[in-house]
């Protein structure tokens, strides 16, 4: 089995059916032509600028490289992670929580990954770290961002039912407990449809690729299933982190309830 | 040792500093215009908002204890109660013996919190914060949804419990009640007890 090497003037043709979107939105006065050819456009450079990057520094196997990358993914990553939630915790919780909560469970998911199941040599080898942090990275921090919007929403919006239970000296902890799960279980939602649909409703994107790629399904499956299990396990992680730092951040020695410590952004 | 809630120095932002000695057994009556801090006075007694200041419930100081474990004693009761669950009875460890002389029917336990009126969730708040087993209750318009009769049986099972031993601390808008009530009547205006 072999690949089908793509061509430049292949990814033109395939441009012609958003020319056609265009031309509609144009026709239409739909007003969609503009944004449409900005997105395009910036995913074609940055993809083509990625590409780039990624041919270098696989070529180079320089470790200082490959972890200069990691690092600008997970800070992108941590940075939409914190910025997305309607509410901002005082002297940047947004931050700290997405940070940690984002941080900790890829570097786990990533590291038990690299050193057990896939042991490329060296283990933090460009071509196999890079692409297994960034899904890892995708998932953790949409989670972290959804579960922190509940947890901060779900508390300014709850604050009678959690203080109610405050005044009759019930703890912070089970005053906020129902509140947290909540926001857990909504964070983890993405992931869990992603993986109860996988194969069923759509191929997912690296079996796909692989396909794509020429390799067997089997081995494509087994790929994806490596994946789809890190990135869920990290992604677990990464909403059980956030909604407990955030919780703690919105309490004192007290226990009170201090939502003067969160503005809306 | 002194018995009962003792503050000192209760202060936030813009009101206080108020000092108060509640003997067990006794009502202080707080009356007022609204936005003078009575609510916020109740909070700080409870530790519910940070503030400076002390309390102290039969000469145990408040900074020795957890902020639950001073709650559980020093109970508020807000004037618009929050419901964390949706049944009426998911809030009490059992039907409270003391419904029906408030007028709320026995049926009441298995209503969803949303399908009570404003003056039956004000009397289940009462009895939720009763039920807690509080050394001090600290309410906030106790009676403010309720009529003239109803308010009588509030007013009189909270008697019964202060000559257990019940102290209170009373916020009201109704002079005659604070009359009533209140073994100690005070007044608040911007932010200070008179």
């Amino acid at each position: 089995m072999s690949a089908i090497v793509l061509q430049p003037g292949d990814l033109v043709t395939a441009a012609a059916l958003l020319a056609l979107d265009g031309a509609l939105s144009v026709a239409l006065g739909l007003g969609l032509h503009r944004v449409m050819l900005i997105a395009t456009a910036r995913l074609v450079v940055q993809l083509l600028l990625i590409g780039a990057v990624l041919r270098t520094v696989f070529r180079s196997e320089s470790a200082a490289a490959t972890l200069g990358i990691l690092a600008v993914m997970t800070l992108v990553a941590i940075r939409e992670g914190a910025a997305r939630p309607r509410h901002r915790l005082a002297r940047h919780g947004n931050y700290a929580v997405a940070g940690l909560a984002v941080g900790a469970s890829t570097a786990l998911a990533a590291l038990l990954a690299l050193t057990t199941a896939l042991r490329p040599d060296p283990w933090w080898n460009p071509r196999y770290a890079i692409p297994v942090t960034g899904i890892v990275l995708g998932s953790a921090f949409g989670t972290a961002s959804l579960t922190l919007d509940g947890v901060l929403g779900g508390a300014a919006a709850a604050r009678a039912e959690i203080e109610a239970r405050l005044a009759l000296g019930h703890s912070f902890a089970a005053a906020t407990g129902p509140l947290l799960a909540d926001a857990i279980r909504r964070g983890l939602m993405p992931v869990l449809n992603q993986m109860a649909a996988a194969g069923l409703v759509t191929l997912p994107g690296t079996m796909t690729g692989q396909i794509l790629a020429g390799s067997d399904p089997i081995e494509a499956v087994k790929y994806q299933i490596l994946l789809m299990l890190l990135l869920a396990g990290a992604s677990a992680l990464a909403a059980i982190i956030t909604a407990r730092l955030a919780a703690r951040r919105l309490t004192d020695g007290r226990q009170r309830l201090r939502l003067d410590r969160l503005a809306t952004a | 040792m002194t018995a009962g809630l003792r503050a000192r120095g209760l202060r936030h932002a813009h009101i206080g500093p108020f000092d108060l000695d509640l003997p067990p057994g006794t009502c202080l009556a707080i009356t007022g215009p609204s936005g003078s801090g009575k609510s916020l006075l109740l909070r700080m007694v409870a530790d519910l908002d940070p503030h400076k200041g002390e309390a102290w419930l039969d000469g145990v100081g408040r900074s020795t204890l957890s902020g639950p474990d001073w709650r559980r004693r020093v109970v508020y009761a807000p004037a618009e109660p929050g419901w964390w669950l949706d049944r009426v009875g998911g809030h009490f460890p059992a039907p409270s013996p003391d419904a029906a002389r408030l007028g709320l029917s026995p049926d009441i336990w298995d209503r969803a919190v949303a399908a009570c009126s404003t003056g039956e969730r004000a009397r289940l708040a009462l009895l939720r914060a009763l039920g807690a087993g509080p050394a001090v209750l600290l309410l906030d318009e106790p009676t403010g949804a309720l009529d003239h009769d109803t308010t009588l049986a509030v007013e009189a099972l909270l008697a019964e419990r202060m000559r257990a031993g019940l102290g209170l601390v009373l916020v009201t808008h109704d002079a005659a009640q604070a009359e009533r009530m209140g073994t100690m009547r005070r007044r608040m205006a911007g932010g200070r007890l008179a």
